[in-house]
């Protein structure tokens, strides 16, 4: 534990002297990016030593806060939280060290490189607190810090509208948890977490049932779960693209940690749990993919398929309670697992997305899909990097997006399998949005690269591009080595997350190595076969070459039946490669399009474009908040701008809270 | 392990590219034609290992990448899949995900290769494959949800080795609907008729043939040795299901299945011949059929209709 709080101090004391460094950008870049790299490398050890050897380590003083204490605990299932911030925080500091200096003289480097590590560090002290009062200031500094980073383009004025998105979005969540940790602090005497936890038999099951949708819509805002994400696709485009990465790639993750904390906090919970989890994990997982393979805008796409990792994420959690609540110790084990897991691999194949989107603006100044194609002629690795990061998050083998999809696969077809409807139904529905959500990934991620990387180019943006330097590369480069590493170690990470998902599903003592034991031989099995793959992919380049060697392989254009005339602007966009998409779930999308048809003997120019508006702001938001601005704009006559009339509330206020006070503390 | 699993996938790369020859002559027939050789697969298969190729001035190394991954999956993907009552070479539980995602990845690489040429016609054979896969995929994984209870296994060998008259003749109503399912996904997967014509070339109305215009030599090579793996693997599935009977003698039980296979690409050849191709548009309806009727498969399964 003290080295994390050294790693911590580092952290905080590099962002302090990033901004004393004042007007000095490159001195801001080094104590930032440094501070923060240093600090990531150094908490990496304790953190990989608790999941490896199971181990917990406590710091415990008092604070004077009431019902406070400042009580920080590394377990394994903190820890598994804290190794994907501080790897990709680390990375992404990196990258942001090159990303940010084009803007030195613009804007104060100091000032984003202290809020940077103050939201790693916050996101840290999310995962370690151990007391309600502390975790409420951890999250309510991580959103701040947050908040700061999305608004660093501030001349921007839809930047500061998706700011504004954000912040009333994260403290509509927030006000959930207080209530969520008074109604958990009034039933232990307590804000302290092992209270609580030691308390939670006591709990009435409406309380417990209470507590947990409270969980699930306060955490849910932040993971993204729809219809709670609606600030996401505003958000992770606005800000600068290494804070993306770090936002969508673990900053949402600490509301899946909250609601995991949670179910360890409370009992054992009513079938409906799963129901509604699965429930969440199929609406977000299949329109977070929907409306991600119809944006138009790379980091948008990327958001929304972060609200579809979310909900596969959710689709696991949801099968692990089916498993607890259907007494199925191997499925709720494998569902916890696979959930748990792809915690991981969303950081690590989001991050290297959201990484490469930002290299792809650097290089082409736009982040409209449609207007770039042919960029891996010029840009051969980053363009790699982009393939093994769609390979990964459309969840194929070999690489690590198919080990966690894997788990969840596997406990929903054990949940079909061993029970009665009320858990089959979930498991099979489970099966079918996983399947279908992958499907639609396929589509998303070929578009990007088929557009963006492949064909030639469409417009002058793409063809002026230059290729990002090693600055921008390499650490996205180093985050797709995880993912093949994590794809093909996954058998051995397995072995130490079962453990960790056993006691999330609260399993007796006895019951835990039956329903682990099997989930480390199923990825072994997988691995074979990866492997495999890997072999037989080399075996058959080698041959490639061999039946070349002494060939005529000649370069021409390509076939167009004949007519060799094109040009780059009849082939296929974005919008096309999406539109049988779009047309078959016109009901769903509510696409406006507008068509000016070139018509007469002498057409002039016609024009279309179309616009898929979010469904839950258009429907949900837009009018609850037109209806609360209403009756704000009725209230106003309170806010009349005369000084006495403030004294004379004040007052009044005054008065009545005296009378409550006496009327309590006195009963007559 | 024993000697005899190793059979299932030398079964699968020797007589994959027969079954073509078989539909193909089955459509012959039909049409009152004499029809290519039965081997006629092997001899184009030779013949493409023997050239060289001209690529794309567009491409780059996507495009190349695309026919050996492609091919690199369907082989490791024939390591899973059982034939007879014979097991794989390689089976686990939860094989039959491992066999969905390999399948998933060639196509994202036949896809992208497509894209890799910038042609619009194949960007929209690409763009109607993931479309309908997406689709596909559902269908079949449910299907297999139903089997998998039924039989009580999740690997394709045990599933394989537990279909039986028995488990027929008390669910024999779910195993009948999985194994249209499994019809329809192999009609789509394997992009022929009503789905897809495999016959035609340069139609606007094509999926597969279009992403494969611009391949040639030892690439178009690898890749129509991929299809046929693919039709092979997918059809494997449908007769493990529909035969209901093993006799224990692994070469007995492997001459029924491959007689069972033959008879599938009989069935496709007639089936190909009797239907027309449905309107582009009314392909995910079918689909979604498909989804309907395994999501029917699972009602009955816990409606107490099948016990």
């Amino acid at each position: 534990m003290d080295t994390l709080l050294i790693a911590l101090s580092v952290m905080l004391g590099g962002g302090v002297l990033s901004i004393l460094s004042g007007p000095r950008p490159r001195l801001a870049t080094w104590l930032g990016a440094g501070g923060s790299l240093v600090g990531c490398l150094i908490g990496l050890a304790p953190v990989v030593d608790s999941i490896v050897y199971s181990r917990s380590s406590t710091f415990h003083r008092p604070w004077s806060v009431p019902y406070g204490s400042l009580w920080l605990t590394l377990d394994p299932l903190s820890a598994w939280f804290a190794l994907p911030i501080l790897v990709l925080s680390g990375v992404a500091a990196v990258y942001g060290a090159t990303y940010l200096m084009e803007h030195r003289g613009e804007r104060s480097l100091g000032f984003s490189w202290l809020m940077y590590n103050v939201l790693t560090a916050s996101m840290l002290a999310v995962v370690l607190s151990r007391n309600g009062i502390l975790f409420l200031v951890a999250w309510e500094v991580m959103s701040i810090s947050s908040y700061f980073l999305v608004v660093f383009d501030d001349e921007d004025a839809q930047v500061i509208e998706a700011g504004r998105t954000y912040l009333i979005a994260t403290h509509l969540g927030t006000a959930f948890l207080f209530a969520f940790f008074a109604i958990l602090g009034q039933g232990a005497g307590s804000l302290d977490f092992d209270a609580i936890a030691a308390a939670s038999p006591k709990l009435a099951a409406g309380t417990a049932s209470v507590l947990f949708v409270l969980a699930v819509i306060g955490f849910g805002t932040k993971a993204g779960f729809m219809p709670m994400h609606v600030w996401l696709p505003e958000a992770h485009p606005a800000a600068p693209s290494h804070v993306s990465a770090v936002m969508s790639g673990v900053m949402v993750k600490t509301g899946i940690y909250g609601i995991i904390r949670t179910l360890t906090l409370l009992p054992a919970g009513p079938a409906w749990w799963g129901w509604l989890l699965v429930g969440i994990g199929v609406l977000s997982g299949v329109w977070g993919i929907l409306f991600a393979a119809t944006q138009q805008d790379i980091k948008r796409l990327l958001a929304y398929s972060t609200v579809e990792n979310i909900g596969i994420i959710a689709l696991g959690l949801g099968i692990g309670l089916v498993g607890v609540s259907g007494n199925m110790p191997s499925v709720a084990v494998l569902g916890f697992s696979g959930a748990l897991l792809h915690v991981l691999n969303h950081a690590l194949f989001k991050g290297m997305l959201f990484l490469g989107a930002g290299a792809l603006v650097h290089a082409t100044g736009t982040r409209q899909i449609d207007r770039l194609g042919g960029l891996a002629k010029t840009m051969p690795l980053l363009s790699g990097l982009f393939v093994l990061g769609a390979v990964a998050i459309c969840g194929l083998p070999p690489l690590n997006g198919f080990a966690g999809e894997f788990l969840i696969y596997l406990g929903a077809f054990r949940g079909h399998m061993e029970s009665g409807n009320l858990y089959a139904v979930p498991s099979a529905v489970v099966v079918g949005a996983l399947a279908l959500i992958g499907g639609l990934a396929a589509l998303t991620f070929a578009k990007v690269i088929g557009i963006v990387f492949l064909g030639s180019p469409r417009t002058e943006d793409a063809v002026n591009a230059h290729a990002p330097g090693l600055g921008l590369t390499g650490p996205m480069a180093v985050l797709g080595l995880l993912c093949v590493a994590v794809g093909l170690g996954s058998p051995r990470i397995a072995e130490v997350l079962a453990p960790v998902a056993a006691g999330v599903a609260k399993l007796a003592p006895d019951r835990v190595v039956p329903a682990t034991a099997e989930v480390a031989p199923a990825l072994t099995s997988v691995v074979t076969v990866s492997g495999l793959l890997l072999v037989l992919v080399a075996s058959l380049y080698g041959l490639r070459a061999l039946l070349f060697r002494n060939r005529e392989v000649a370069t021409s254009t390509t076939w167009g039946c004949g007519y060799q005339g094109g040009t780059p602007r009849i082939q296929y966009t974005g919008s096309s490669f999406v539109e049988p998409l779009g047309t078959f779930f016109a009901g769903v999308f509510r696409e406006r399009r507008s068509i000016v048809p070139s018509t007469g003997l002498f057409p002039a120019p016609g024009s279309y474009s179309s616009e898929m508006p979010d469904v839950a702001t258009e429907l949900i938001y837009r009018p609850a908040f037109r209806g609360v601005g209403r009756v704000a704009d009725l209230m106003r006559w309170i806010q009349n701008g005369q000084t006495h009339l403030y004294i004379l509330y004040v007052a009044l206020t005054l008065i009545v809270l005296l009378v409550w006070y006496l009327g309590l503390v006195m009963p007559t | 392990m024993n000697v005899s699993s190793f059979l299932p996938p030398l079964l699968a790369l020797t007589l994959a590219p027969l079954l073509l020859g078989v539909t193909n002559r089955t459509k012959a027939l039909f049409a009152g034609r004499a029809g290519a050789p039965l081997l006629q697969a092997y001899h184009d298969l030779w013949k493409l290992l023997r050239k060289g190729t001209v690529y794309s001035n567009v491409t780059t190394w996507v495009f190349r990448a695309g026919p050996v991954v492609g091919l690199g999956a369907m082989l490791a993907a024939i390591a899973l899949v059982p034939l007879g009552g014979c097991r794989s070479p390689i089976s686990f539980e939860g094989d039959l995900l491992l066999l969905a995602y390999l399948l998933g990845l060639a196509r994202l690489f036949t896809v992208l290769a497509a894209l890799d040429t910038g042609s619009p016609f194949e960007g929209m054979g690409a763009s109607r494959e993931v479309f309908f896969s997406a689709l596909a995929e559902p269908a079949l994984l449910l299907g297999l949800v139903a089997v998998s209870r039924e039989t009580g296994s999740i690997s394709l060998s045990g599933i394989n080795q537990a279909i039986s008259l028995h488990v027929w003749g008390h669910s024999g109503l779910v195993l009948g609907l999985v194994a249209v399912v499994l019809m329809i996904v192999f009609l789509a997967e394997n992009s022929r008729i009503p789905v897809d014509d495999p016959n035609t070339h340069l139609e606007l109305t094509m999926i597969h043939e279009v992403m494969v215009l611009d391949h040639g030599g030892p690439d178009l090579a690898f890749i129509l040795y991929g299809a046929a793996l693919k039709l092979w693997m997918l059809g494997s599935l449908i007769v493990g299901l529909v035969i209901p009977f093993h006799f224990g003698i692994p070469a007995l039980d492997l001459t029924v299945a491959v007689a069972g296979m033959i008879a599938l690409a009989v069935a496709l050849g007639v089936i190909e011949s009797t239907m027309a191709r449905l309107r582009m548009m009314r392909v995910p309806e079918l689909l979604i059929g498909a989804v309907t009727l395994a999501g029917l498969a699972l009602v009955l399964e816990h409606g107490g209709v099948v016990s």
